[in-house]
């Protein structure tokens, strides 16, 4: 850990709120999923630093290798990318069909349409 | 075959799931949807039965033991939430062959009964698993159909209903993704017995104390616990009538019985409890959330819309349950979510007949109700008094023990709370009544809905008499659930 010390977290922390600030601030829909993937994002990498061990080389069987990094949270965020990536397919389908029927798709244009979101 | 009991639950929509999407036509996916939930209900009941025989049952995913392999762990709490899926499934189904093939076209049944199928899977899966990552990945696959099957409602404001939930239904779960991921770190293990077995000693950790937190927001976004209930509304009142009766009588109750099996069974009572202020949190929020979803739904015009805030007030009086920490509430709690599981599919069923014959769901559609569809008409009487809670129905059961429980621990204001909430129940549900009573019909031509719909109805109201009268089978379970939950840990 001491060689990336607390920055990673840093970094994560910071993707995290970036990503949440664009659901909660942007009025378009493609942007609120983007802030969304950038949210999700930031909790894989996450995972993915709490596999890592200093020195350590990757899971698999070598010679001369002794200190393996953790492989579990790797397969959990193949995983939760999977999920990801079908969270924003049926996301952007929808904004599709959104604009197909109200023309538009600015949330606040929608809002005055028909009040609802 | 007894022993694959829990798998089979879940492989028969599974597998089910892709040939629907390859048949043709309306009738056949939804016979074969149909009979799948008829199997899962037969699976789900033997399993109850085989639960109270010998206890806990443990299935190991393909042989491999926990902590390698995923285990499946079914006491009595999920045993009964099992029931109460499957049982819904099975009569939403008969009912939606008419109703969806109205209100969706015949030519996106096969993609209909294929979405719907997926979400049985996926708050099966979430019910039966014992891996608290595999319950993300359950949670996502039920919230992906759910985001589909509400997008396919008729008003184009089903769409954006079907995003913002998608959005904070998307957050909730990611939230909940990083709690169960600190978990990890601290423990070495994604099992939830074993969870339970390591969080103890190191409970005094900020990292727990942030998991708990992340994890319990996580799931009070699902649960649509006030104030985080904002997508609710809008998604009952736009997806089609039989996604509706579905969701409202088993979603948010999934979200409830994860938040009851992190609480009591992982976090423990004491952890919950008394390290963290549970209490001090959700029983405000419980009621204010109770009282002020209850006073929206009396201003709805639109009914659909009426019975989706009282869904969120009576998600008041299950998180009340659960928040007393004891184990009568405990108990007041899983009887209420099974059955505000019948009250609430009952009311929407009739709510989805109301809009086959009139074309909508609103108060205007309901008056002259019982001269033009008796039958339909008294299905929502007798539904609205289960809400309300009048003795005889299943409402009163719950409501009863959640005012035991409150007695018990000496909350006066929470009763006063618990009763005035009924009364708002007596006006939303009154007004209704009042417009079907002595209201002039819309249209005295139209006729009573077609048995298609009406059966599967009645079924479920019948259901909650039966089980408002004969209370053995629903409180004996609950109860053994609650002992079982507030004992903490997990017996191995």
């Amino acid at each position: 850990m001491s060689g990336l010390g607390v920055w990673n977290y840093v970094i994560i922390i910071f993707l995290m709120m970036i990503g949440l600030y664009m659901v909660m601030s942007s009025s378009n829909l493609v942007k609120k999923l983007i802030g969304l993937n950038v949210f999700q994002t930031s909790v894989f990498f996450l995972y993915i630093s709490f596999g890592y061990i200093e020195g350590a080389t990757g899971p698999v069987m070598q010679e001369g290798a002794s200190l393996y990094s953790n492989p579990l949270p790797h397969v959990l965020i193949l995983t939760a990318i999977v999920v990801g990536v079908a969270t924003t397919a049926v996301g952007l389908a929808l904004s599709v069909r959104i604009k197909e029927s109200f023309g538009t798709i600015e949330e606040d244009e929608l809002h005055t349409m028909d009040s609802s979101l | 075959m007894l022993a694959h009991l829990p798998v089979l639950v879940i492989l028969a929509p599974l597998l089910g799931a892709p040939v629907a999407s390859l048949l043709r036509g309306p009738n056949w996916p939804w016979l074969l949807a149909t009979l799948l939930s008829w199997f899962a209900l037969l699976c789900s009941v033997l399993l109850l039965i085989q639960v109270n025989a010998q206890g806990t049952f443990i299935y190991t995913m393909g042989g491999w033991e926990a902590p390698w392999g995923i285990e499946y762990r079914i006491d009595f709490a999920n045993a009964l939430l099992l029931v109460l899926i499957t049982g819904l499934a099975s009569v939403v189904l008969p009912y939606a062959r008419l109703s969806v093939e109205h209100e969706i076209g015949a030519d996106r049944c096969p993609l209909f009964y294929t979405a719907l199928l997926l979400l049985i899977l996926g708050l099966c899966g979430i019910t039966v698993t014992g891996d608290a990552f595999n319950v993300f990945v359950f949670l996502e696959v039920s919230s992906l159909a759910t985001y589909t099957l509400i997008a396919m409602g008729k008003d184009r404001r089903a769409l954006t209903a079907s995003f913002s939930y998608l959005i904070m239904g998307t957050i909730g779960a990611t939230f909940y993704l990083i709690g169960v991921g600190f978990l990890y770190v601290m423990t070495g293990t994604l099992n939830m017995a074993d969870l339970a077995e390591r969080l103890p000693a190191i409970s005094d950790s900020s990292t727990v104390r942030t998991a708990f937190a992340f994890i319990v927001t996580g799931i009070c976004l699902k649960l649509a616990l006030f104030p985080l209930h904002l997508w609710l509304p809008n998604a009952y009142t736009y997806s089609p009538s039989a996604v509706t009766a579905f969701l409202g009588a088993t979603a948010t109750k999934v979200a409830v019985y994860v938040l009851i099996r992190f609480v009591f069974t992982i976090f423990g009572v004491e952890f919950s409890f008394g390290a963290e202020p549970l209490a001090e949190v959700l029983v405000p929020l419980a009621i204010i959330g109770l009282l002020s979803a209850s006073t929206v739904s009396i201003m709805q015009p639109n009914i659909k819309r009426m019975l989706a805030y009282s869904s969120v007030a009576q998600i008041g009086y299950i998180v009340l349950g659960l928040a007393m920490g004891t184990a009568m509430g405990l108990t007041a709690s899983l009887l209420h979510v099974f059955n505000h599981g019948l009250m609430k599919g009952a009311l929407f069923m009739v709510m989805g007949a109301v809009a086959y014959r009139m074309g909508g769901t609103s108060i205007d559609d309901m008056r002259g109700l019982a001269k033009t569809m008796p039958l339909t008409f008294w299905a929502f009487v007798l539904g609205g008094l289960s809400l309300i809670g009048v003795p005889l129905t299943v409402g009163f059961v719950s409501k009863w023990h959640l005012i035991l429980a409150a007695l018990e621990l000496g909350w006066w204001p929470v009763v006063v709370a618990i009763l005035a909430g009924s009364m708002l129940a007596v006006v939303y549900v009154g007004r209704v009544v009042e417009a079907g009573f002595f209201g002039e019909p819309k249209d005295a031509t139209k006729r009573e809905a077609p048995w298609g719909l009406l059966v599967p109805l009645w079924v479920l109201v019948i259901a909650n008499i039966w089980f408002g009268i004969d209370t053995r089978l629903t409180v004996d379970i609950a109860e053994a659930a609650a002992a079982q939950l507030m004992a903490g840990g997990v017996v191995r």
